[in-house]
């Protein structure tokens, strides 16, 4: 047993001293990193020195560790992807990389991924790129630290981190700007996306489709054409996100289509055109948010169900909740509104009458939306009180047993 | 006429009423911000209070004096003054005094506590919303004689205003629901000076809802530097004609 462990160890030490440390500088015989992965073996160190190479596709196909040091610069100038990472266990550190082609028919990346496992991006400067990050095929990768930031073209620009059939992957700390979607998920499973900031995109600060059991923790959607939209996944946690000033017609703090089984919780909404826009979605647990400023906090369509929401807070928003029907099957409790006008007797902390999210005048706004110019006006809030006292046109089902006095502190 | 406007302010602040509206006005705005921390629901709660309490009071207040100072008009106009300038004279310390109060009352408190655009926005319309139904209730005075008539055609005006137009574009909204009624809509609105205020407001507060489906229409015609220009210029209009109606009334009129 023991000198199976020596021979172990051995064997090891020896790998660690034949792993050799290639050193890349623009005044040395190994002036590219092409140049550094064609000498290098599985296991080398490839470190990169300071300075500005042109790296037209370099292809990195064996199993080194590659450095940068002093953030060298590698730039294809348009005309090809910059780098390629085609084998596992590759580490990728301390780079800026830029201008990666821009194409049609073709998505050329500033780093590529395809089919590697245990691979890690980190700490990387992708400037000007047509797509940021984009990994295929791939299990187990790292990508965090990075700064993306796209050519702010909208006709020319991909997405900030695109995944396309992945599993396990982490995705941290990572800042998108000025490109089509910030983070972009297709078929991508049981990955974790924690504490990135994702603003001032063309399209959706976060885009995913068929890709689940994923976890988003603690990051910021700020300000992206589209805000962030998830659609056709089961199984998500949405944890502790900020979401914020995502605005105009049709823009969504976070839009949910066909999603089931998922929970969302200890999010913040603020100043969304939308907070939550929620289309064919089942059980969601929509707890411990709070809707801030929006125009409208939460719209929920009619074909959803079985989605509970529980103990928010709604505050300043202009409408809390609004639907195009009946909402029979979706369940709100212990919820603070800040428009709520009951009291509480036993000073229980809850409410004595139940109060109705759906205002009668969004009932109206549904049916015509020109009467957006009635909001706040006497006849409006008249119609409310009314409406309040006496429901009759408002879903009959929606409505929230047992309101809050005090706003939650979240 | 700079001189009847200075006796007719001396007039009014030795009357206890208008003391009483600056009161009432300064201890709702305070209240009202003392009890919620949010600024910005203490903003829409004043909205509410600028757009009922304040046009109410103003035409009300204005008729009253109106009919009160009736003797002293007819003994000024027997006097080598031109009408124009008595009826002026009138308005302007009318004007002079509810505009003190209202500055007193709303315009100080919002200054302190809510300084922003939204607030200034809430202090120079429910100024022009003052002056305007001023205007409005020197016209309804100067139609009619009798004083029970003219408080009845002001309040009248007032109701109008503040619920019946609104009751009325919310009908025609339904009943021409088929139709693209954006552009008509901004029409409309400027045939309530109420409404036009409410606007001006609502730019400020509800952003995010006016950004999403027909409100960005709005947002694009009311939300730039013109769409102010504009709504402040209506408000004025609705300040200028009434009044120069009842100059005209008032001109030709058998005291």
């Amino acid at each position: 047993m023991r000198s199976k462990i020596l021979i172990v160890c051995f064997l090891l030490s020896c790998a660690a001293l034949t792993a050799k440390t290639i050193i890349v500088s623009k005044e040395t015989a190994i002036a590219s990193l092409k140049a550094a992965v064609k000498l290098a073996a599985a296991g080398d160190t490839i470190i990169v020195k300071k300075g500005t190479y042109s790296s037209y596709n370099t292809i990195i196909d064996k199993e080194v560790v590659v450095l940068g040091q002093g953030l060298p610069v590698l730039d294809a100038g348009y005309r090809e992807e910059v780098v390629t990472i085609l084998a596992s266990n590759v580490k990728f550190d301390g780079f800026v990389v830029k201008k990666s082609r821009v194409g049609s028919m073709r998505d050329f990346a500033g780093i590529r991924l395809h089919k590697v496992q245990n691979v890690s991006v980190t700490n990387n400067r992708l400037l000007n790129n047509f797509f940021g990050i984009y990994v295929s095929d791939s299990k187990n990768i790292y990508i965090t630290g990075n700064y993306c930031r796209g050519n702010s073209n909208k006709l020319e620009s991909g997405n900030g981190i695109h995944l396309w059939k992945c599993e396990d992957i982490t995705i941290s700390k990572n800042y998108v700007t000025g490109h089509r979607d910030g983070i972009y998920f297709e078929f991508v499973k049981r990955s974790f996306i924690k504490q990135n900031l994702s603003e001032k995109n063309f399209r959706y600060g976060l885009h995913f489709m068929f890709s689940d059991d994923d976890v988003y923790i603690k990051n910021t959607f700020k300000g992206n054409g589209s805000g962030v939209a998830v659609m056709y996944s089961k199984r998500i946690k949405m944890i502790g996100n900020a979401f914020i000033e995502n605005w105009g017609s049709s823009i969504y703090g976070l839009l949910l289509k066909d999603i089931s089984r998922s929970i969302i919780t200890n999010n913040r909404f603020i100043r969304n055109t939308t907070g939550i826009y929620m289309e064919g979605c089942e059980g969601i647990e929509v707890t411990k948010n709070s809707f801030n400023n929006n125009g409208w906090g939460i719209r929920v369509l009619a074909n959803s169900l079985n989605n509970t929401f529980h103990v928010n807070n709604f505050s300043a928003n202009s409408f809390d909740v609004t639907t195009n029907g009946s909402l029979s099957l979706n369940h709100f409790k212990n919820n603070y509104w800040d428009k709520y006008e009951g009291y509480d007797l036993d000073k229980d902390g809850t409410g004595d009458v139940p109060y109705r999210p759906v205002s009668v005048y969004s009932q109206i706004m549904e049916q015509i939306p020109q009467s957006v110019m009635l909001m706040r006006s006497f006849i409006v809030n008249l119609l409310d009180k009314v409406e309040r006292a006496i429901p009759s046109v408002t879903p009959q089902s929606v409505k929230d047993e047992t309101p809050r006095m005090k706003q939650w502190i979240l | 006429m700079l001189k009847i406007a200075k006796y007719t302010i001396l007039d009014i602040t030795r009357s206890k009423v208008l003391i009483a509206y600056t009161i009432l006005l300064a201890l709702i705005c305070i209240s009202i911000f003392m009890a919620d921390a949010d600024v910005t629901k203490g903003l829409v709660s004043i909205t509410t209070v600028v757009m009922i309490i304040v046009p109410l009071v103003s035409i009300v207040y204005a008729t009253t004096y109106y009919y009160d100072a009736y003797e002293f008009t007819e003994l000024l106009v027997s006097q080598p003054i031109s009408r124009k300038s008595i009826l002026m004279g009138q308005f302007l310390g009318i004007s002079g005094s509810i505009l003190a109060a209202f500055l007193v009352g709303v315009c100080v408190p919002v200054a302190l506590f809510a300084f922003s655009d939204t607030g200034i926005t809430i202090m120079v319309t429910g100024s022009l919303l003052s002056l305007s139904f001023i205007s409005l209730a020197f016209l309804a005075s100067t139609l009619t004689r009798d004083k029970a008539k003219g408080i009845g055609l002001a309040l009248m005006i007032w109701f109008y205003c503040s619920i019946i137009f609104d009751g009325l574009v919310l009908l025609f909204l339904y009943t021409f629901a088929d139709y693209p009624l954006e552009k008509a809509m901004i029409l409309l609105t400027s045939l309530n000076p109420i409404d036009l205020a409410r606007i001006l407001i609502l730019l400020q507060l509800d952003i995010s809802a006016l950004m999403g489906y027909t409100g960005a229409l709005y947002q694009q015609f009311f939300g730039n530097g013109w769409g102010v220009v504009f709504t402040i210029f209506m408000q004025l209009v609705w300040i200028a004609i009434p009044m120069a109606f009842s100059l005209k009334v008032f001109r030709k009129k058998d005291l």
